[in-house]
This record gives C-alpha cells, sequence and structure tokens, in this order.
C-alpha cells in the first residue's frame, strides 16, 4: 500500500512537471510556428533558439503589476483563474501515458488513475472549466470580460453535446469507457481513426471550440471585446488564464492521441519483442510524437482560418456538428448489428 | 455557395496547405545587429555639415535650409566671422549655433538641395535612439565633420551628375 501511494504521487508529480513544462514550451512553439507560417523566425534572442524566452514571459508576467478592478468581486476574481489552472490539470490523470512498467516483478501502469469511466471523467472535469472563465469573467465587472464569459459558456455547452457524441461511437466499437481498455483494442496500426473518421473529424473541431482556439475563439476575441473573458486580469493571473489554454491544448490533443490514434500503441510492435520496461518507454515517445504533432495541427489551423463569426460558430455547431455525430452513431450502430 | 463550399472543409485544407508552403520558404527576417541590411548608396539618414579641402566650414548661415525645411526642424544664429578665424570658416558669415530636430525631421533631403553653400548633406548614418526627447537636438557637436582628413565623409553618391559636373568649372565663384 505504502509503494503504491508513493508510486501514485511520483506518477502524479512527474505528469504535473510535464505537462507545465509543455505548456511553457508550447507557448514558445507557437510563436516559432506562427512565425515561420509568416515567413518571419519567432521569437530567437533569448538563449539559443529563444529557448529561454517562455522564462522570460514567466519572469515577465510575475513582476507585473497586479491590478484590480474596484468593483470586482475579490473572491470570485482570484477563483476563476485558480479554477481553470487546476481544471485544466486535473483531466490528465484518467490518461494512459504508456503501458505498464514492470519492477522488480511487480506492474506499474504509467496511469494515474485507471478509471472504469475515464472518457466520462474527462467530460465531466472538461465541462466545469467553463465555470473558471465564466466566474472570472462575472467577476470582473466589466461588460466586454462579461460578453466573453456569456460567449465561452455557450459555445462550450453547444460543442461538448457534439463532442460527447462523437465519442460515443467511439465508445459503441469498444464497448468500455475506460481509456485503458479503448488504448489497448487499438492495439498495433488498429487505430480508431480509420474506423472513426466522421467521428474525430468532429471530435477534432470540437476540441477547437472547448480549448476557445482560432478559428473559434471568440470569448477573446480581440476585435470587438478587447481581450474577452481576461480583459481585467494582469500579471500571473492573466498568466495562468493564457498558460490554462496551452494545459487544455496538450490535453485534448493528448485525449485526441488517445481515443483516435491509438495512444501509446505504434504499427509492429508485437515484431520488436521488447521487454515490458523497454516498451513502455517507446509506448510514451509514441504517444508524446502524436500529441506534438495533434497540437501542431491545432497551430496550424490557428494560423491559418480566420475567426468565425458568432453565428456561423453557433450554426456549424447545433445544425451541422449534432447532427452529424447522431448519424454517425446511427451507422456506427448498423454496422455493429449486422456484423 | 456549392456543397463543397459549404461543408469549408476544401476550403480550409487548401489554406492549410498553402501555409504548410510557407513553412519552408526563405524567411523575411534580418537579424539585425548580427546581420544588416544593404543600404542604398543614396539612403537619407543622419546629416553631416560638411567643411572644406581645408577644414573650414562650408556653411555661411544664409538659412535657405531652415526655410525650405518642411518640418521645421532647423534653428541656427548666425555670426561674423573674426579676423584670424579665417581657416575656421570659409565664408565672412558663420553659424554659431546649427541645431536639427531629429524627432521633427522627415529625412525628405530638401535642406540639401536648397544649400548653395554643399554645405549639408544627409548620410547612411543611422539616427540612433535615445531616452529623451532633448537629445535628439543634434547640435553643431554631432552635425559637424571631423576636421581628420581620414574621417571625413564621403557624400559624392549623394550628388547629382550635373553637380559634379558643374564642380570642374573653377571659372565659378562656388568651386574657389
Ligand atoms: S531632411 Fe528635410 S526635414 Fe530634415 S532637416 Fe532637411 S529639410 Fe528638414
Ligand atoms: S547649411 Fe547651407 S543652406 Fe543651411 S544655412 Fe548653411 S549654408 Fe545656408
Amino acid at each position: 500500500m505504502g509503494t503504491f501511494i508513493l508510486y501514485k504521487t511520483i506518477l502524479a508529480s512527474c505528469i504535473l512537471m510535464i505537462s507545465l513544462l509543455v505548456a511553457m514550451y508550447s507557448t514558445l512553439i507557437e510563436r516559432k510556428v506562427a512565425g515561420f507560417f509568416q515567413d518571419r523566425l519567432g521569437p530567437d534572442r533569448a538563449g539559443p533558439w529563444g529557448l529561454f524566452q517562455p522564462l522570460a514571459d514567466g519572469i515577465k508576467l510575475f513582476f507585473k503589476e497586479e491590478f484590480m478592478p474596484n468593483t470586482a468581486d475579490k473572491f470570485l476574481y482570484i477563483l476563476g483563474p485558480s479554477l481553470t489552472m487546476l481544471i485544466a490539470l486535473l483531466t490528465s490523470a484518467a490518461i494512459p501515458w504508456g503501458s505498464n512498467l514492470v519492477i522488480n516483478g511487480k506492474e506499474y501502469p504509467l496511469q494515474v488513475a485507471d478509471i472504469n469511466i475515464g472518457i466520462l471523467y474527462i467530460f465531466a472535469i472538461v465541462s466545469i472549466g467553463v465555470y473558471g472563465i465564466m466566474i472570472g469573467g462575472w467577476a470582473s465587472n466589466n461588460k466586454y470580460a462579461l460578453l466573453g464569459a456569456i460567449r465561452a459558456s455557450s459555445q462550450m455547452i453547444s460543442y461538448e453535446l457534439a463532442m460527447s457524441l462523437a465519442i460515443i461511437a467511439v465508445v459503441m466499437m469498444t464497448g468500455s469507457l475506460s481509456l485503458k481498455d479503448i488504448v489497448q483494442q487499438q492495439h498495433g496500426f488498429n487505430w480508431n481513426v480509420w474506423y472513426q473518421p466522421a467521428a474525430f473529424l468532429i471530435f477534432l473541431v470540437c476540441a477547437f471550440a472547448e480549448c476557445n482556439r482560432s478559428p473559434f475563439d471568440l470569448p477573446e476575441c480581440e476585435t470587438e471585446l478587447v481581450g474577452g473573458y481576461h480583459t481585467e486580469y494582469s500579471s500571473m493571473k492573466l498568466g495562468f488564464y493564457l498558460f490554462a489554454e496551452y494545459i487544455n491544448m496538450f490535453i485534448s490533443a493528448a485525449v485526441m492521441a488517445t481515443l483516435f490514434f491509438g495512444g501509446y500503441n505504434f504499427p509492429f510492435m508485437d515484431k520488436l519483442a521488447l521487454s515490458p520496461n523497454a516498451m513502455a518507454t517507446i509506448g510514451f515517445f509514441v504517444l508524446f510524437t502524436k500529441i506534438t504533432f495533434l497540437g501542431f495541427v491545432f497551430m496550424w489551423v490557428r494560423w491559418t482560418l480566420p475567426r468565425f463569426r458568432y453565428d456561423q460558430l453557433m450554426r456549424l455547431g447545433w445544425k451541422a456538428m449534432i447532427p452529424l455525430a447522431i448519424l454517425n452513431i446511427v451507422i456506427t450502430g448498423i454496422v455493429i448489428l449486422i456484423r | 455557395m456549392s456543397f463543397w463550399e459549404k461543408i469549408y472543409l476544401p476550403a480550409v485544407l487548401n489554406g492549410m496547405r498553402i501555409t504548410f508552403s510557407h513553412l519552408f520558404r526563405k524567411k523575411a527576417t534580418i537579424r539585425y545587429p548580427e546581420t544588416k541590411r544593404e543600404f542604398a548608396e543614396i539612403y537619407r539618414g543622419q546629416h553631416v555639415l560638411k567643411r572644406d579641402e581645408e577644414g573650414r566650414e562650408r556653411c555661411t548661415a544664409c538659412g535657405l535650409c531652415a526655410v525650405a525645411c518642411p518640418a521645421e526642424a532647423i534653428i541656427m544664429v548666425a555670426d561674423e566671422r573674426k579676423p584670424g578665424e579665417e581657416n575656421l570658416y570659409r565664408e565672412e558669415k558663420y553659424a554659431s549655433v546649427y541645431e536639427i530636430n531629429m524627432l521633427r525631421c522627415i529625412f525628405c533631403g530638401l535642406c540639401e538641395e536648397a544649400c548653395p553653400k554643399e554645405a549639408i548633406f544627409l548620410t547612411k548614418k543611422i539616427v540612433a535612439s535615445d531616452y529623451e526627447r532633448d537629445g535628439f537636438i543634434y547640435g553643431k557637436d554631432k552635425l559637424l565633420e571631423p576636421l581628420d582628413p581620414e574621417k571625413r565623409i564621403d557624400i559624392s553618391k549623394r550628388e547629382t551628375k550635373e553637380v559634379l559636373e558643374f564642380k570642374k568649372d573653377k571659372s565659378k565663384k562656388h568651386n574657389q
């Protein structure tokens, strides 16, 4: 029992550190990628290839003036970013980061919690995420912030529906809600994306909307809402909001890799005949490659597409994504019945 | 809109293809302190107040440059040349104070065109940044060409063909 708790604590802290590190460096990668897409070089002054840029940004955010509007609700104002950050970090617990490690004949799964309703857990936590934004926008007592918060909540709620409907098709195929089972069923090259391309597409689009990323970044739409829900935030509180966005991006990429791209599975993994530990290590890096690629897709889309109009966004969500997802479920059901 | 246009996807994928191709393009960025952009020989940068071959200031404080200046960036104070200062100033009258406000100047080069004495020219030098506004008012200390013949500033690139031709005519008083 003691080792169990110790192991889980170490694993959880590792995953926490990795999430934070990845989020930190995705800010740099995002800026680099944006630069390259626009025929620029991106930041390259702080350290070699700008490697210290995230540190510099972090230090800058720490030393910025902490400003709180007079009319703001103090408690909720602080709660907003904290909640967003907390929830962004919570989701990583249910993701299987690799197959089992074997130490002294005992198996240690590279997953903090193998919950049998893993997907449900992730969806539940992600839906709480909207509260962070909503509370922050409300507590700022600023009309732009409030509008941004309202937009965020209605957008996230509408896209969550389509997202979960897309997942139902995957769950129907797998017959399990546990992420571990879903990953194990995609052994080798048996990835879900080959069987459920429509579900993947819907999930991807909804993930953009859920993370408030372009082309659905209406909650923080600079052109009309100044900064959206974080208009009144400064210093590290703003940093938390921005940081949480990147963690969310990382986690959604991880969830997508797990659900559709076989998680830590890779083609011809049986032919290698390696020890389980080597397998777990390779699997971990394979998963990370997939996450990196999906993260790149996030950035790629952001720097390609212009922002949707709000009515277009809602129409896409309710009139295209949800019917498509339902159709996908029906077709999947029929195919399963026939087989 | 046709069906394919309505579902956005082909357009989105095409857009992504275009942006992706930009990843491998040559970058337009010039890493400034390490590499510098080539300036044109006739670049209009910070001014220089020229001296003649014998090292005398050419400016006679006629004020034509100040009149020509559209940004009203130039002010000067004229003074009379005392006996014994002939080696310092070319004409009997000279500018004891000559200031250009580099924040006002638009680097149009009209002062240079207006000057009858070939005393003021624009150079390739860039006006440095500063923390104070006062720092941008350049007096004679910053504008005047150094006496040392080695450090003279070559402005011949900014002189037109006609001017260079005219300067060969030694019968004109201007060229003596
Ligand atoms: S360059 Fe133009 S603006 Fe500048 S001092 Fe000369 S005349 Fe004035
Ligand atoms: S710089 Fe030329 S135009 Fe200006 S005052 Fe001197 S001589 Fe006259």
